[in-house]
């Protein structure tokens, strides 16, 4: 039971933490300074979430666990992230397109784990849902600026929409683990969430003309650490201090 | 407005508490910030509740550490937990923080509907912290730390960070 809560929490912090670390790597990459500024805030929202899952992850592990010993000393296996966080900076519509489907699926996932039985999984929402709200507000208003703009950038969020809307089948796949949540009533029930977020990303893409792919993809092994081949090279990078020099701290 | 929420009757604990800042907002006392959560002295002993304002503020590091020191040197052997719930609002700002804001450059958060209004549809309605006017305009949603927005006034042309109504 405790390491299915556990599991649960490893789910919801890769989420952030893979996110989080693709858009950190366009600090000083955005287009203009304001979106990157805009950018490398909301990374830095999805690390503070990061720091409180893991810090509850390491309590409940017990033993000489610590959040950076969750974070940097996993095997790729272990990371249960999703596979659509972990796709790359293609180019502006993609890191827009990745975002707005995140977080279509990550506000009405909040909403619910706001009233989670689990009291440190109902904090944590409290405390991110706000953030989370201004991020999808951010990634929804450039969804309709790049689909409604030119025939170029209508173009290419169209691509980016064709690549990224079938990986979030995934999302609403449920594993053993979101089951056994969702029935002790720690979880989100993804049902509901796909529901919302249905009506969501719709309503923006109508709003702009663009249309979102019917074929879903199969790949839907992240939550099991099963990854694509961005993951190894992201880890690598993201691991390199703690794997080079064990236990270091700044 | 949530004034006034911590007692501390230790009146050098309350005095060394009132003299940190934020270190992103050095004007602004972390009591008149409001993330003082509780302060409980036993004996020797004192355990400060310190709420983040935004869960990746960097500056909470710091923040925390400033009060171990500031405690210690006051003879106690200091503890600080962080507590996310209730999780932190702008209105735990105190009406003087609000005012040291705005003595600073920084505009304070507008009450809610007003937020989104000038945040969202573009309503002019944050007032220049330079020549208080009205005719302000976004610039960016996000600005130099997460809690602020970028504006800039269309009378005096200054550019200012309005810090975001969190709710």
């Amino acid at each position: 039971m405790k390491d299915q809560l556990y599991e649960y929490i490893l789910m919801l912090g890769d989420n952030a933490m893979i996110l989080g670390h693709r858009l950190s790597e366009l600090c000083g990459h955005g287009p203009n300074l304001e979106t990157d500024i805009a950018l490398t805030n909301i990374s830095l929202d999805l690390y503070g979430q990061v720091r409180s899952y893991f810090q509850y992850a390491a309590e409940l592990k017990g033993g000489d666990a610590t959040e950076d010993s969750i974070a940097f000393l996993r095997e790729e296996r272990e990371y249960r992230n999703v596979l659509l966080v972990e796709q790359a900076n293609t180019d502006f519509a993609y890191v827009i397109g990745r975002q707005f489907l995140f977080d279509a699926f990550h506000l009405p996932l909040l909403e619910q784990l706001c009233n989670s039985a689990d009291t440190q999984i109902q904090a944590i929402a409290q405390k991110s849902i706000k953030e989370i709200r201004y991020h999808h507000r951010f990634s929804s208003e450039w969804v309709k600026r790049l689909g409604g703009g030119t025939a170029e950038s209508h173009t290419r969020m169209q691509e980016a929409l064709n690549h990224l809307y079938p990986y979030t089948k995934e999302l609403f796949t449920e594993t053993e683990i979101e089951a056994a949540m969702r029935d002790n009533g720690k979880g989100a029930d993804l049902a509901l969430v796909k529901a919302a977020f249905d009506a969501s990303v719709e309503s923006v893409c109508n709003a702009v003309g663009l249309t979102l792919p019917e074929q879903m993809r199969n790949y839907d092994k992240g939550k099991y650490g099963i990854h694509s081949e961005h993951m190894g090279f992201m880890l690598s990078q993201l691991q390199y201090m703690q794997r080079a020099y064990p236990n270091m701290q700044w | 407005m949530v004034e006034n929420a911590v007692h501390i009757e230790n009146e050098k604990v309350r005095k060394a508490l009132f003299e940190l800042s934020d270190p992103e907002i050095p004007v602004l006392s972390i009591m008149d910030m409001g993330i003082i959560r509780g302060v409980e002295i036993n004996g020797d002993k004192i355990n400060i509740k310190l709420t983040p304002t935004y869960s990746g503020c960097p500056a909470m590091d710091t923040i925390a550490t400033d009060i171990k020191l500031a405690l210690d040197n006051l003879g106690f052997i200091t503890d600080v937990d962080l507590v996310l719930s209730p999780a932190w609002s702008t209105d735990w700002i105190t009406e003087r923080g609000r005012q040291k804001l705005e003595e600073y450059g920084i505009a304070a958060p507008l009450e809610e509907s007003m937020d989104k209004r000038a945040l969202l549809h573009g309503e002019r309605l944050v007032k220049c912290t330079r020549c208080g006017s009205t005719n302000t305009k976004m610039i960016s949603q996000f600005g130099s730390t997460a809690c602020k927005a970028l504006f800039q006034c269309d009378d005096c042309l200054e550019p200012f960070d309005y810090f975001k109504c969190l709710k």
